[in-house]
């Protein structure tokens, strides 16, 4: 399958992406210049993580306006699968293609080391890989991860389980033969920064757009001190390959 | 014509920063400061127009982009 990862001026996670997804995986990767309009033949999308446009103004809000901005909404709005990562994240809240918004961390600081985030559901193209409940350790490197919405979107998305990732402490057992281990927990100490009922990561209604904080791309070799976030890049890859099996 | 345009997070929105500014007005000595609230303004220079016009056009300006609903309410004069 092939992966398109949208370069925006002040991306820096986009080799990171091309990377897990073309060195990792194995899978084809294309950088797309945010300049582009089109996505030529990608099945799937990934909005990366750095600081669009130095995050003036507020992080991903200039970003929604770049010409493949157009291309990606109109993707996903066909059930293309988007995902972004971090800033990416922020520029899919920005651009309206996920509900809520990002504040500035609870604690001020910008927070980079590793967290464990639970998978709350697996019914999405990047988590479909994912045991129930799994627990995967990630790094997060941000200043504005604290997630926001008001009571009705909150809501909301409770009632349509688009809470798709959230921090929990860590687990005893990080193996992946089953045995969930103690831990998992959510809890305010395992919050990096004050998110909103610990969110890490949302969906849309129709689950096909994702944003997370953490870097599941940063996380895929054991090299880099965990290599959990393989299983988000390689749950798209399963949906693709079953899409086209599905299909005949 | 110019306008202002005030951004601040909503009320229900906690603002760290602000929280932080407080802490440090505490520290140094200002007992008395309960809280702060930390926002931002654009100053926007229009061609021509009268007030009325200007009013107008900068709302749909902070609308579309200057702020995020979700999170911030704004306000415009005209100056």
């Amino acid at each position: 399958m092939k992966f398109a990862v949208v370069v925006f001026p002040g991306s820096n996670s986009d080799r990171d992406a091309w990377h897990a997804a073309s060195q990792v995986l194995g899978e084809q990767a294309e950088l797309v210049w945010h300049k582009d309009t089109a996505l030529s033949g990608a099945d799937a999308v990934i909005l990366p993580g750095g600081f669009a446009y130095g995050d003036y103004l507020r992080t991903g809000a200039i970003a929604r306006f770049s010409p493949i901005m157009a291309a990606v909404s109109r993707f996903a709005e066909r059930g293309g699968p988007v995902i972004g990562i971090c800033n990416g994240f922020q520029v899919l809240l920005e651009a309206g293609l996920l509900p809520g918004a990002m504040v500035r961390n609870r604690g001020i600081k910008f927070v980079s080391r590793h967290v464990h985030v639970r998978v709350e559901h697996s019914d999405t193209p990047f988590t479909a890989a994912c045991r129930p409940n799994e627990v995967l350790e990630l790094p997060i490197a941000h200043g504005e991860g604290n997630y926001f919405a008001d009571p009705s979107t909150m809501t909301e998305l409770d009632a349509n389980r688009q809470v798709i990732f959230r921090y929990v402490t860590p687990t005893t057992s990080r193996s992946r033969d089953g045995d969930p281990g103690e831990g998992g927990d959510i809890s305010d100490a395992a919050n990096p920064n004050g998110s909103l009922n610990n969110i890490a990561g949302i969906c849309n209604r129709a689950r096909n757009v994702v944003g997370l904080m953490p870097h599941p791309e940063r996380a895929c070799e054991l090299a880099l001190g965990s290599a959990d976030g393989r299983v988000v890049l390689q749950s798209m890859v399963k949906t693709f390959t079953e899409r086209l099996t599905h299909h005949g | 014509m110019k306008a202002r345009v005030y951004v601040t997070l909503k009320p229900s929105v906690f603002d760290p920063q602000g929280r932080v500014v407080a802490d440090a007005l505490t520290s140094l000595g200002y007992g008395d400061v309960k809280d702060v609230r930390q926002g931002k303004f654009f100053d926007v220079e229009l061609e021509g127009g009268d007030a009325p016009t200007a009013r107008q056009r900068v709302t749909e300006m902070a609308d579309k982009l200057l702020a995020n609903p979700v999170i911030e309410s704004y306000r415009v004069e005209i100056l």
